[in-house]
Parts: C-alpha cells; structure tokens; sequence
C-alpha cells in the first residue's frame, strides 16, 4: 500500500466540525460563516461589502498594492490563510512575484508602513502623532497622501482583526493552499473528539451566567462606588494575566519573510506600580463622534460602510443561549465588547468593570484575549474551554465581536493621532 | 416683570464694552455655559469645572469647582448649563451617567448640590426649563430623557426615545411643555413633558447622529438641527408636518449650533471633527459663511452667545483648551473674499456670465436676457447696522447664446470613425487620413498629412506610389514650397538654393497659364517664395492669426477647391510635362505663376495634383542626402502642440499614433497623456467607444493603456437562484451550487464559457465545439438543435 499524504485537519474548520460547516473548500471564510448560522448573514453581507469596497472599488491605492498591504498585516499574525489568500489576489491584480519573496523586495514606500503595522497589529495605543507625520509630512520621501495612509491603516486593521476570527474559528487554509486540507475522508483517528464530553457541570455554568445578567440589569442603579474603585476595576481586567497559550511552532517560511521585527507582540500591561499605558477615554474620541467623520472625509463610503459593519455587529443577537431562548444577551454582549477595548486600554467611563468580572468565566477570557491580542496562539483546546454547552454559531458570534471590537479599537488610536496630526 | 427689567438693566450697564480676548485653561472644554447676566462663564469638560468672570479686558478665575484630591468621575463633564432664572443653579452631564446639580450659595467649598445617577450610560446633554426653576431634563447614551425636579430626589418622569442614544435636548423657548430631542440614528422627536408614554412627534432630520438642536429664541416655530452630515437645518414645526425650510451644507460635522440673539436668520456653528473655526450663517445665504472665528488651534467644543439680547458677543471652549470672547466687528468676512463673478457654459455651448452690476453696467451693448432681466438685489435687510450685514449685492447675468451650427461637431465623430491609426504602412496610413480630412472639407489638415507622410517616408517608398498615391498628394504643393524655402534659407548654401528653386521651377511650370515672363532671375523667386513664408508659419502653430481667421480661412478653401477642380481633370498632361527638362521659360513662366498664387491669400490654392507629384518626384534626391525625418521632428512637435492648443486634440493624437516612434520621443508624456486623455474623452461623449477603445489599445502611455484593464467585470446571476454572483464566476455564495457547468463533461466551467442562445445549455468552448462537429442536437439533450459558427 502506498501511503497517503493526509492533512492534518480535517474540514474547513479545525475546531467545528465539518458536518457543522457547509462543506465548500473555494469560497473565502466568511462562507463558512454564514452556513453556521443564518442570522450571521447580515453580518457577512456588510463584511464582504467593506471588504470588496477595500479591495476592489475606487480608492487611492492601486489594487495590488491593497492586497500586499493585506498580505504585510496577515503575516504579522502568522495568518498563512490570509497571506495566501491576499497573495493570490496580489498576482491577480497584476502584482509583482518577487515582492511576496519578502518585504525588502517591495517598494520603499510600502516598507515604510511596516513600523506603523506592526504597531497597529500588536499595540496600538503607541501609535501618535510622529508616525504619522513621518509618513505624511511634506518633504519625507516616499510620502504618503492622508486618503491612502487611510486606505492603508483601514486595510491593514481589517486584516489584523480577520485573522483574529480566522485564527478563533481555527479556519484552515483551503486546498490550494500550502498546507491546506486534501479531499480525503479523515480517518477514524482524526475524527474530531467530542468537546462535551468530560464535562457535566457545563449546564450549570449557563444557568450561572444567565442569572448573574438578569442580577447585574436589575442592581445596577443601587450601587455607587467611587472613581477610584472603578478605575480599579478598569485595571484590573486590563492587567490581569491570563496565561496565552503555549507558544506555536515557527510560522512557515512563507509568513515569516514578510515579518520584520517578528518578536514585537502584544504586551500584557504589568501589574501594578509600573508605568501602565496611557488609558483612551471612548468618551473623548469615538467612533460615531469623531473617527466616522474622519473617514469618511478622507475616504469617502468607507466611513458609512465600517458604521455600518459595527452596527451590525453591535446590535446582532439570536436572542438565545445555549438551550435557552428568548435571551436579552445585551450585557454580555456588551461585557465582551468593553473587555476587548479594555485590553486595548480604551475605556468607558459609563461602563462598569466589575460586571466583565461577573459574566465573563476565565476560560472565555484566555479565549478572547488570545483571539484578540494574540490569535496566532489560538489552539483547539482554548476554543473548546469556553461556553461548552454554547452552540458553535454562538462561539463564532463571540468570534466576531472580538474581531470588530478590535478593528475599532486598532482604528480609533490610529484614527486619533491622525487627527492630531491634522490639527 | 421685575426680571425684565433687571435684564434689561444688566444689559444696559453692560453695554457694549469688551473686546476679543481668550485664557489658557488647564484642560480642554467640552461645553460652557453664561448666567443670565453675561458676566460670569461656567467652562466644563474631562478635567475642568471653573467659573470666569467677563471683565473688560480680560477673563478673571473665579471659582474652581472641581475639588477634591482625586475628584471623582462626576466631574467628568460631557455638558453644564447655567440656569436662567436662578443664578446661582448650575448643572452637569458627567460621562459616567450621573447628574449632577450645583449650588453655587453654598458655603462649603463642594459646592455639589444633587447627584442623579438613574443614566446607564454618559449623559450627552442637561437642560434647564427657560422659565421654571426646578424643572432639569437630561439626555443620556441609554436612549432615555428624564425629567428632574430639583426639590425631589429622583426623576419625575422618564421618555424613552425607543432608539439609540440621545445627543440632545431642549426646551421650547416658547411652548411651555414642550422640548425636543435628536437622536443618534438621525431622528429628531417632539415630546410633551407632561405625557412621558409616547413622543408627540418624529421626524429624520439627518444621516447619522444629529448632534444639536435649537429652538428659535424668538420664533416659536423653528429648530434648528445640526448632524454628522455635515449639514444644518431649519425645521418649520408650526405644520403638521415638520416642514425643512433652511438647509446650510457645512464642511465638517456640525457639533453646536447656536442661534444669533436679535438676528433672525443668524445662527452659529462649530464643528466636532478637523474644522476648529466657528461660524455665523445667515440661513438664506447657505453657501457662503457670514462670518468666521478663526482663534481656535483645535476643534471648537462649546459655543454661546453672551447674552441673550446682545447679537455681539460669542463666547467659546476649545480642545486646545482655551476660552475666548469673540467680537463680532472682529470677524472675518469670507463673503469680502469671495469671488464675485460667475461663468457657466450651458449644455449647447450657451455662456451665462454673472457679474457685480457696477461692473457690468458701463457695457452698453449687453441686451436683456429674454428669460427675463436678472437683476436683482439679493438681500435687502430692514438693520441699520450695515457693517454687520451682507453687501447690498446685486449681480447682472448675461447669457451670450452660441448659434448652434457653428459648433457641430460631425466633422469630428466622421474623422474619428474614419481614420486608420495602424494596420497599414505608415505611408498609406497618412495618405487616407489626408483623404477623409479631405472629403470632410479640411484642407488644412488634409495638407498635413500629406506633408507628415513627405517629410517622414522612407524615400524608397516614396518611389513606388501606388494608385491612389497620386490622388492624396492633393494640395501640397504650394505649402511644400514655402515651407522647404524657409528651411532651405536658413539650412543650406546658396548652391542649393538655388539648385531647389530650380525644382521649383519645373514643378510650378506644370501650370499652364501664361503669365508675363520678365522676371527671370532667381533672387527675385527666392523672394517671391519667400514672401508665402507667412503660410508655412501658420501651418506649424507660430501664426498669428486667430482662430476666426483660421475658421474663415477654411472656409475661401472650400470654395476655391471648388474653382480648382478642374485643374484635377488635367491629369494626363502631367506626365507629358513632368518630362520636359527643366527651361528658363519654365522659370519665368514660374514667376507669372506664384504672383497669381500669394494673391489669394491662401496660398491653399494648392489642390492641383499635378503639382504635388513632380514636386515629390523631384525634391526626393534634394531631401534624402540632406534631411533624416528627424530633422522635422521639433517642426512637427509644434505643429501637434499648435492643433492641440487649437482644440483639434484629435488631429495631435491621431497623428501621434501614426508616427508612433517616430516623434514619440520629443514629446513630454505627461503632455502625451494630456492629448490622450482629452481625445478619450471627446470620444466617450460621442460614444465612440470603439475608437476610443482603439486609441487607448494603440497608445503607448502605460497610463493610457490601463485604462482598458478598468471595468472589466462582467456580472454574472446564478444560473439556480438567479441572484448575482458576486464572489466567483463559477460558484454561487448563496445557494452553493456550481452554476456554469459544462453540458458535455458535466465539469464546472471556469474559463471560457460558451452557450447557446436557443437553450443556453453550453459548456466549455472546445467541448462544444467538438460536440456540435459531430452532432447537431444540444449536448444537454434538450433537443435543441443548437449551432456552433
């Protein structure tokens, strides 16, 4: 007999099973979405519009140039889905092959992106005034016009923030892809565990949780604490260490080259006494306010098309958990949204921390906070740790709030020094 | 009663006195706030909550009311409001949610008077009721509104907007229990205060948040409404419906608006993104700004007018945290700056022209508009105050109508659609050009292909005219001679001077008319040729002539085409005479001729093919030894720029094609580009869209010819669901079927697909192809008798 390259995974997703996802290997992830569950669909709708609109339509930036762009931010997540998928996009437009050999092979203009990528993908809040200028500011060769730095920052946060969701719905690369899945049947040792199984107490914990939001709607008039106790409480989710998971093995060649500076990551804020990193106030810059409006004067649409998509999100539920239904899911949805700005450091005044505390359960947190500050070490187990009695089509519902939170958050500091630097 | 009066006093005592002045804050505002009597301003935002006295030179620190080590979140100011009627009542939106009122007669140092916190979420906005003292209403990011009565701990009632978060409220001026709300998503409701249930009216006013509202101080009807869309509006509410009577469109999104005390149709904004200035509107010029304040580094956050019967003070807050008084005699006047002339072609070439009537009016010929005299003075105000009113303004239109037959444009879509830009050699390319421009009554042009082809042929080619060869040489003549004369002049000794004028001689000779013969010596003919030298400048762009001399040169051509036709039929006396060695007759008959020639002016005479073709056959060995075609390239050049300035965009590129290297190289690509794009242009207009299309494939500017590779998506619907297929050819998102599979080997298609239009069953293009070769019917066994061409 002769043995039979198998792929190590066994469907499209590596964590939801295959008969879950509609099987259909050549559409983009998002297909695989909108199978999972239907309400999702108009969520999608106005994620692939955004994503033709940045790729595709009338815009400051030359088509292939867009798809490097996609390229340099998927590899900062080791996102080998999203490099091959943009790659192959990248040639499609005309693009040439020698650049995906590595970032010293592209124009000078792109590589003068790569600080403020790599800030962006990992930690935002550090992005001011400077790199911007540095990029825009008349004089400085190659320069960039502010509608493309735009262009640029918009693209590169969509990407970052995709491959959170793809690495969280541990999508694989499709078969034309390196890497990717075959066709075969898996065998019977690859068939996926089941996730439920050791655990019994996974009912309980839904009940736990329901409970908690109906309590925290009702007290939430009675209590009064004091500025500094909620400052606390902001920092304390934010500085909570929740161990990531371990280490992956190296990225594929193929990510790796177009990395520079592989080794800066997202930074857990250290405890206490030491200098913390400056905190946003939602209040002072937001995204309906202020960051909206920029947009969409510098790229017009693109502005109504991102409101759009966050809406979506925002205000998306299935009004149900788990085995219940008729659910206002509002408080946990918005916990999950404020912990993620919070691990970006941008914070609510009118938001009160210690309910993330109470709805939020530990395993959730590792998940959300690897999906979000370092998908690339998402694994299998994490998926499986949290909400075990949840549907898939609710995990992939977390999925994607981590992953527009994040966009907003990586958006709303680059957006602010922007303007900043405008004033 | 005794208020009024105290108002009016406090206005009178305060008279008129200040100037524009501003001090540093410690911290950046969100909102400010006057007490009634304009002397003392309440600066709130994240950091600050102090209270400035108005003095005459300058604003005095009187109260700090942000206390504490660590003051708490309640102080984080999102909007404070001074109250009207009681002055020592202050209240505060905080970012957390809470309420917060103050009372400034309190001995403590805190001078914290009540504190609500039943908002969920940041309070946007605080407003005290104009007239009754214990009545606060409070909008809030939660969506709710509440009501406070301030002599009682919690809200008296709360109104629900059903939506997103409310931005802002305020009470009525003039209805008692009245107030409005805007909202996040664009709305704006009326609500009574008396009936919490439901609102009394809603309407959207905006895309997107509607950032501010407000009441008209004096008219009972108005709100004014302020939006992310950048956009103001003046909303009639006296209807049953809420009626948009003023619309002003701004540049950035509109934060605060601010009617303008004592001026009916002014009002205030500032704006919550990248614009820092403050600007005064008056709603029936929407287009221009009344007046700007420019002081501020950073986006404006609060503007209020000082006092409620005085239109001359503005105060403001900024992020760049500072605090200014604005004068209004210290404003800019973008209206002093603008432009005041308008030009406007209209769509059959129609020119209407607006201009300041001083301006205007000295011209005596201008005839009144038949649509009516436009005159009018724009704004009459009843103020007396003229510095604080738009210029009387009034402007004459005039509407100069262009007849339409002089600027058809036949001759343009013909000469687009018949020229041959490739395919054929260079020679034969020129020589139908010259043809169409020809039969389309261009002379002109026609002369200059003709030329082109001469001075850039291989002479070899040149030998071995073909046919029609003889027929296109129409008209060269005469130009020929001038035009070799001047470079001769300047180019070569005297030798061959005269050696050409000889050539001359011998073509000019094929003329048979008999003219005087005494002038026979050659200076003489150099000067006779010399003085047609004016037409050769006018063919290569230097002339002076303008372009109705060039129009109406063209248009003696014509005619004088017409009295030459006959030469043309002399045809077979050419050869005869072409023989003939050269004479001294033949010179001097030359002389008898040219004079005839110069004295009709336009030299164009030309159109006698017997000319043109001993001129070529003779002129060759003179040109070949001396001339490379690019000793013509920087003549040529001019002559492109020439037509190209002109307007004749298509004669520089179709002949810039058609030279291709020859000339590509002596002119800039960015000028290349230019023609390019005018001449796609034009064409698209006129639908030419093949021509365009083969321009734009034989040109060689890459930004050119990527224009082809734009637009080149063809939408498909899914053969199953019939919705559009978006994201591949070959798939469809929806229903996940593979829509385009081929008929014969039951693969899907991801190339070329081809159908048939009887059955539409099809398949990949060479299965089909090979089917159909062997088997009539439709290989979906439709039986359809499908055919393959």
């Amino acid at each position: 007999g002769v043995e039979v390259p198998r792929a190590l995974a066994s469907g499209p997703s590596a964590f939801i099973p295959a008969k879950q996802v509609h099987y259909n290997p050549l559409t983009v992830i998002l297909d695989a979405l909108s199978v999972t569950s239907i309400k999702c669909l108009s969520s999608v709708k106005s994620q692939k519009k955004t994503q033709h609109a940045l790729l595709e339509l009338d815009g400051p930036l030359p088509r292939h140039w867009r798809h490097y762009i996609a390229v340099m931010a998927a590899a900062r997540h080791h996102c080998s889905y999203l490099v091959q998928h943009h790659s192959a996009g990248f040639l499609e437009a005309g693009g040439e092959e020698s650049w995906l050999n590595g970032l010293e092979y592209a124009p000078t203009k792109l590589r003068s992106l790569q600080t403020l990528n790599k800030l962006l993908a990992h930690r935002p809040w550090l992005i001011t005034q400077q790199h911007i200028q540095e990029l825009v500011c008349p004089g400085v060769e190659p320069r960039w016009s502010l509608a493309e730095l735009i262009h640029a920052v918009v693209l590169m946060a969509h990407a970052h923030s995709l491959c959170s969701f793809v690495w969280g719905c541990g999508l694989n690369p499709e078969p034309d892809h390196i890497g990717g899945y075959t066709f075969q049947p898996p065998s019977p040792s690859h068939l996926p565990r089941s996730p439920h199984s050791p655990l019994v107490d996974g009912a309980m914990e839904v009940e736990v949780l329901m409970k908690r939001m109906v309590e925290l709607q009702q007290q939430q008039e009675e209590e009064e604490c004091t500025q500094e106790e909620m400052v606390t409480r902001f920092e304390r989710e934010r500085s909570e260490s929740i161990p990531t998971a371990v280490v992956r093995g190296a990225p594929p060649d193929l990510v790796l080259r177009l990395v520079e500076d592989p080794e800066f990551r997202y930074e857990d804020f250290a405890p206490r006494g030491e200098q913390a990193p400056p905190t946003m106030r939602a209040q002072d810059y937001s995204w309906e306010d202020h960051g909206f409006s920029l947009v969409n004067r510098l790229l017009p649409d693109m502005g109504q098309l991102l409101d759009e998509k966050f809406q979506v999100v925002s205000n998306l539920t299935y009004h149900r958990m788990a085995m219940h239904e008729g659910v206002d899911t509002h408080t946990l949805r918005k916990a999950l949204w404020n912990y993620i700005h919070c691990l970006y450091g941008i914070r609510y005044d009118d938001y009160d921390y210690g309910s993330v505390n109470v709805l939020l359960e530990r395993s959730l947190k590792v998940f959300v906070k690897t999906m979000a500050c370092h998908p690339e070490q998402t694994t299998t187990h994490i998926y499986h740790a949290f909400w075990r009695h949840f549907r898939h089509s609710e995990k992939v519902h977390a999925n994607l709030i981590v992953m527009e939170a994040r966009l907003q958050a990586a958006l709303l500091y680059t957006l602010r020094a922007i303007t900043h630097y405008m004033r | 009663m005794e208020k009024m009066s105290r108002v009016t006093t406090a206005l009178s005592s305060n008279a008129i006195s200040g100037r524009t002045m501003f001090c540093h804050l410690d911290a950046p505002a969100n909102a400010i706030s006057v007490c009634r009597d304009a002397t003392q301003v309440v600066v709130a935002g994240r950091n600050i909550f102090k209270i400035y006295a108005l003095e005459e030179e300058q604003f005095v620190e009187k109260l700090n009311l942000r206390v504490g080590r660590k003051p708490s979140l309640n102080f984080s100011c999102a909007d404070v409001m001074w109250h009207q009627m009681e002055e020592n009542l202050l209240a505060t939106a905080a970012t957390n949610g809470a309420v917060v009122t103050w009372n400034l007669g309190k001995p403590s140092r805190n001078k914290q008077d009540q504190l609500f916190t039943e908002h969920k979420r940041t309070v946007n906005k605080v407003c005290f009721h104009p007239t009754e003292v214990y009545m606060l209403l409070s909008g809030s990011q939660d969506g709710f509104m509440k009501c406070f009565d301030l002599r009682k701990k919690e809200s008296v009632s709360t109104f629900s907007g059903q939506s997103e978060s409310v931005r802002d409220v305020q009470f009525s001026m003039k209805d008692y229990f009245t107030f409005a709300a805007s909202f996040e998503n664009g709305n704006v409701q009326l609500w009574d205060i008396r009936r919490p249930d439901r609102y009394e009216r809603m309407f959207t006013a905006h895309t997107g948040p509607v950032f501010c509202c407000d009441w008209h101080p004096d008219d009972r009807g108005w709100l004014a409404t302020g939006g992310r869309d950048k956009m103001v509006k003046v909303w009639d509410m006296t209807t049953n419906r809420a009626k948009e009577i003023y619309c002003v469109q701004t540049i950035a999104s509109v934060a605060r608006v601010k009617w303008r005390p004592e001026r009916k149709f002014h009002l205030a904004t500032c704006s919550m993104m990248v614009d820092h200035n403050i600007y005064v509107w008056d709603i029936r010029r929407p287009f221009i700004p009344f007046a700007t304040f420019e002081e501020h580094k950073d986006v404006t956050t609060g503007i209020v007018w000082r006092h409620q019967h005085d239109p001359h003070f503005l105060l403001s807050g900024s992020k760049d945290s500072t605090l200014y008084q604005h004068m209004f005699k210290d404003a800019t006047r973008p209206v002093d700056k603008a432009n005041p002339e308008g030009l406007c072609f209209g769509l059959f070439g129609d020119l209407a022209f607006a201009a300041k009537e001083s301006l205007i009016s000295s011209d005596a010929n201008r005839k009144p508009y038949p649509g009516g005299d436009r005159r009018y003075p724009i704004f009459f105000f009843k103020k007396p105050d003229q510095t604080e009113q738009f210029a009387h303004v009034s402007s004459a239109l005039s509407v100069f109508e262009t007849d339409l037959d002089s600027n058809r444009m036949d001759w343009f879509v013909k000469t687009a659609q018949l020229y041959l830009l490739s395919g054929k050699p260079f020679a034969e390319l020129c020589d139908h050009n010259a043809k169409v421009a020809r039969e389309l009554k261009r002379p002109q042009v026609s002369t200059t292909w003709t030329m082109l082809r001469i001075m850039f042929s291989d002479p070899a080619n040149l030998t071995t005219p073909g046919p029609n060869h003889n027929l296109s040489k129409l008209g060269t003549l005469p130009l020929m001679n001038s035009f070799s004369m001047k470079e001769m002049g300047s180019g070569m000794g005297t030798e061959s001077r005269l050696e050409r004028s000889k050539g001359e001689s011998r073509q000019d000779n094929i003329h048979l008319e008999p003219g005087n013969m005494h002038i026979s010596n050659n200076n003489e003919e150099n000067e006779e040729t010399e003085g047609s030298e004016g037409q050769a400048e006018y063919m290569f762009g230097d002339a002076e002539l303008d372009d109705d001399d060039l129009y109406s040169m063209e248009h003696d051509n014509q005619t004088e085409e017409q009295e030459y036709t006959l030469p043309q039929e002399a045809f077979q006396l050419r050869h005869e005479i072409m023989d003939n060695p050269s004479a001294p007759e033949h010179l001097q008959q030359d002389k008898a001729d040219s004079p005839h020639v110069s004295g009709n002016e336009a030299e164009v005479t030309c159109l006698t093919p017997i000319e043109s073709f001993s001129l070529i056959s003779i002129s060759q060995p003179l040109f070949s030894p001396h001339l490379p075609a690019s000793f013509f390239c920087p003549i040529v050049r001019e002559m492109l720029s020439y037509y190209a300035e002109q307007g004749d965009v298509q004669m520089a590129v179709s002949v810039l094609i058609v030279l291709g290297d020859r000339i590509r190289k002596e002119i800039d690509d960015l000028t290349q580009e230019h023609w390019y794009m005018s001449y796609i242009d034009l064409l698209q207009r006129f639908e030419l869209w093949n021509v365009s299309n083969e321009v734009i494939k034989l040109s060689t500017c890459s930004a050119i010819t990527c224009l082809n590779q734009a637009s080149t998506t063809l939408h498909i619907n899914c053969s199953n669901c019939k919705r559009p297929m978006s994201n591949k050819g070959w798939i469809c998102d929806r229903c996940h079927q593979c829509a385009s599979v081929c008929a014969v080997c039951h693969h899907v298609v991801k190339g070329l697909f081809v159908w048939c239009q009887g059955c539409s069953h099809g398949g990949h293009l060479e299965h089909i192809m090979n089917w159909l070769k062997s088997s009539t019917h439709c290989p979906a066994g439709c039986g359809h008798l499908c055919e393959y061409t």
